[in-house]
C-alpha cells in the first residue's frame, strides 16, 4: 500500500486567498459583489490545458486572468543542450497541430545563422508541406470551433479531411504528426513517387469540401447569431497587443508574412490575402475559410512547378549529411557523416531572428549561437502566447458563452503557448 | 494620405539620443542597436511615434545569458534583452538590445508603449530572472509559483528533477520551499 504524503506537506500547499488577486481583479470581487469562477484547466473548450480565472457580474465577464504553464516542457532550454540538427524533433512538439511550421521556423533560423543555401526543389516541397499543414491545422480549428458552438457534423467532416493530409505526412516522413521532415539545409529525404498522385488527389477531393463547410456554416442563422458582433477586436488593439495571423487580418490589417517578407519562394506564387472588416468572431472564421481556398491555390501552383527529380537538400557537406549511397565509395563522405552525427556543426556566436506565417500567426525563432555546436539561446515567439495574453482585453464585457466562441476563434494551441 | 519618407533608424537615433547608443552591429543584414537600459522607454516611444520610422509592432522580446561573462564593448553585462520591433508601413525590422547587470538585473518596462510586452516581459522575469521596473504583474508565468531560481539561465543545469510518486514524496517535499518554511 502506498504511504500517504506527510501531513505538513499537503497542509502547506497553496490554498488560495482573495488577497493574492488584489490589483489583478476589480475591487468588486473583493467584497463578493462579482463572482470568481475557474474555467479549465480541464475544460474541453479551452482547447488544451488553459485555466481562465473569470470575474463575472451575472453572466457578463468583468475581467479574465489566463493562467498558463501547464504544458511548459522547457523545449527552449532543452535545445541548448542539443546540436542544431538534433534539436529539430523538439520543435515539432510545440505547436502540435502544425509541426511543419515549427520545423520551418527553426531550420530557417539555423540556415540564416550559418548562411546555408536551400535548393529550389526543396523550397517548393517545403511550401507544399507548409500549406498542407496549414489546411490540416485549420481543419482542427474549424472542427473544434464548430463543435464548441454545437455543430457536431462539421467536426466529423473536418477530421475526415485531416486524415488525408496526415496520411500524406506519413508517406513523407514515416510519422503522421511529428515528422521532423524539414531539416537545416532542406529535407530529411526525397518525396516518394506516390506523393505526387496523393497530393493531386487530395486537392481534387478537398476543393468541393470547402463549399460544404460554407453551406453548413456561413449563412447558418444560429452560427451568425453566435459569432457576429462577438469578440470584436479593433485594428489598433490587435496591433498594440501583438496579435498576428487570421486574428489581425480579421480586424482588417493586411499583414501576411508570406507577402510582406517572402521566404521559401512564396513571392513566386499567386495568391490573395483575405481580410475581414469588423474583427469579430465571424470575420476571423471567414478569413480562415478563405485562407483554405488560397492554400489550395498555392498547392496547385506548387505541384505544377515541382520537378520530379532534383536535389532535396543542400550539397554543402559541412552542414548537411551526405547521401547514404556515397558512404560506400567516398572517404570524405564518411568523415562528414561521422562529424555531423557525432558533433554537429559550428555556428557563429551571433543572433538571428526569423519569422514565418504559421497557421496561427507570426511564428518566430530567435537563435543565438555560441561559436560551437550548440546554441546559446533559442526563443520562440509563438502566436498563441500573444493571443492568450490579450484574452482579457478581447473578452471584456461579453457573456461567458461568448468566451467559448472567442477562444475558438483566436485558435490557440497550448503547446505552442507554453513551449 | 501622404506617407512620410522612410528615415534611417540608426541615423535618427544617433541624432536624437547620442549618449544612449552603446554599440552598433549588422549581422546577416539584421541591424542591432545596443542602447542604455535607462533610455529604453524613451527610445521605444520615439521609434514608435516618429513619422518616417513608425515601428508600430512589437514582434518579440527575447533574452540571452552570456554566462560565463567577460565584459566587452559589444557585451558589457551578463544578460542581454533583445526587442524585435517591426514597421508595417515601411516593412522592415529592427533589433534594439539592452544589457542588464549580473548582480541586480533590472530594466524599465515598455508596457506603456507596447501593451503586448506584458507577457513577454513576465516570461523573461520568470525564466531569466530579469526584473522589469514598473511592470504591473510580477508573478511567475510559466513555472510553478514555488519554483526556485530561473531555469533559462546558463548556470542552471539541465534536467535532473525527480518525478513525484507516492513512494518518494517525502524525499521531494523536503526540498520544496513551501514544505520546509511551514514548520
Amino acid at each position: 500500500m502506498a504511504t500517504p504524503p506527510p501531513a505538513n506537506a499537503t497542509k502547506a500547499l497553496w490554498e488560495g486567498s482573495l488577497e493574492e488577486l488584489r490589483g489583478l481583479v476589480s475591487n468588486r470581487a473583493m467584497t463578493g459583489e462579482t463572482m470568481l469562477l475557474n474555467m479549465g484547466p480541464h475544460h474541453p473548450s479551452t482547447h488544451g490545458v488553459l485555466r481562465l480565472l473569470l470575474e463575472l457580474d451575472g453572466e457578463e465577464i468583468v475581467t479574465c486572468l489566463p493562467d498558463i504553464g501547464y504544458l511548459h516542457t522547457g523545449i527552449e532550454k532543452n535545445i541548448e543542450d542539443k546540436s542544431y540538427e538534433k534539436a529539430v524533433p523538439l520543435t515539432d512538439r510545440m505547436d502540435y497541430l502544425s509541426p511543419m511550421s515549427n520545423n520551418m521556423a527553426f531550420c530557417m533560423a539555423v540556415e540564416k545563422l550559418v548562411a546555408l543555401d536551400v535548393p529550389e526543389r526543396a523550397q517548393i516541397i517545403r511550401v507544399i508541406c507548409l500549406e498542407l499543414s496549414r489546411i490540416a491545422s485549420h481543419m482542427v480549428w474549424l472542427g473544434t470551433h464548430a463543435l464548441d458552438m454545437g455543430a457536431m457534423s462539421v467536426f466529423l467532416y473536418c477530421f475526415r479531411e485531416r486524415e488525408f493530409i496526415l496520411r500524406i505526412f506519413e508517406m513523407l516522413s514515416g510519422q503522421r504528426m511529428m515528422g521532423s521532415y524539414i531539416r537545416p539545409g532542406g529535407l530529411w529525404r526525397d518525396v516518394p513517387a506516390e506523393f505526387y498522385g496523393a497530393v493531386n488527389q487530395f486537392l481534387e477531393y478537398f476543393q468541393p469540401k470547402i463549399d460544404d463547410y460554407e453551406s453548413i456554416l456561413t449563412n447558418n442563422p444560429i452560427w451568425l447569431d453566435r459569432t457576429q458582433g462577438v469578440g470584436v477586436i479593433e485594428p489598433d488593439v490587435a496591433l498594440a497587443w501583438g496579435m498576428t495571423g487570421a486574428v489581425l487580418r480579421g480586424s482588417g490589417v493586411n499583414w501576411d508574412i508570406r507577402k510582406a517578407m517572402p521566404y521559401s519562394g512564396y513571392e513566386t506564387y499567386d495568391f490573395e490575402v483575405p481580410l475581414g472588416e469588423h474583427g469579430d468572431v465571424y470575420d476571423r472564421f471567414y478569413v480562415r475559410i478563405q485562407e483554405l481556398r488560397q492554400s489550395v491555390k498555392i498547392l496547385q501552383q506548387a505541384m505544377k512547378k515541382l520537378p520530379k527529380k532534383g536535389p532535396f537538400r543542400s550539397s554543402n557537406r559541412k552542414f548537411v549529411p551526405p547521401p547514404r549511397s556515397e558512404l560506400g565509395s567516398s572517404m570524405e563522405a564518411v568523415i562528414h557523416h561521422f562529424k555531423l552525427w557525432t558533433q554537429g556543426f559550428d555556428a557563429p556566436d551571433e543572433e538571428v531572428y526569423v519569422s514565418i506565417e504559421s497557421p496561427r500567426g507570426e511564428m518566430a525563432c530567435y537563435l543565438h549561437g555560441t561559436g560551437g555546436q550548440k546554441p546559446r539561446r533559442v526563443h520562440f515567439k509563438t502566436p498563441s502566447f500573444m493571443h492568450i495574453s490579450s484574452l482579457p482585453v478581447v473578452s471584456e464585457g461579453y457573456l461567458i458563452a461568448d468566451m467559448i466562441a472567442i477562444i475558438g476563434s483566436v485558435d490557440i494551441v497550448l503547446g505552442d503557448c507554453d513551449r | 494620405m501622404q506617407i512620410a519618407p522612410a528615415l534611417d533608424p540608426l541615423q535618427s537615433l544617433q541624432e536624437k539620443f547620442p549618449e544612449a547608443i552603446v554599440f552598433i552591429k549588422t549581422f546577416r543584414e539584421e541591424l542591432t542597436i545596443v542602447v542604455q537600459p535607462n533610455a529604453i522607454l524613451e527610445i521605444m516611444t520615439y521609434l514608435r511615434n516618429t513619422p518616417g520610422l513608425v515601428y508600430n509592432f512589437l514582434s518579440d522580446i527575447s533574452s540571452v545569458d552570456y554566462y560565463p561573462h567577460t565584459p566587452s564593448e559589444e557585451r558589457p553585462e551578463r544578460y542581454g534583452v533583445s526587442y524585435h520591433i517591426y514597421s508595417m508601413l515601411y516593412n522592415r525590422r529592427l533589433r534594439i538590445k539592452v544589457f542588464a547587470a549580473e548582480d541586480e538585473p533590472v530594466i524599465p518596462t515598455i508596457i506603456s508603449v507596447y501593451p503586448g510586452a506584458n507577457w513577454l516581459e513576465r516570461e523573461i522575469l520568470d525564466l531569466m530572472g530579469i526584473r522589469f521596473e514598473g511592470h504591473p504583474d510580477q508573478r511567475r508565468l510559466l513555472m510553478p509559483d514555488d519554483w526556485n531560481g530561473h531555469p533559462a539561465r546558463r548556470d542552471v543545469p539541465m534536467g535532473k528533477e525527480m518525478v513525484q510518486f507516492s513512494f518518494n514524496v517525502e524525499d521531494i517535499m523536503k526540498h520544496k520551499p513551501h514544505a520546509s518554511s511551514s514548520n
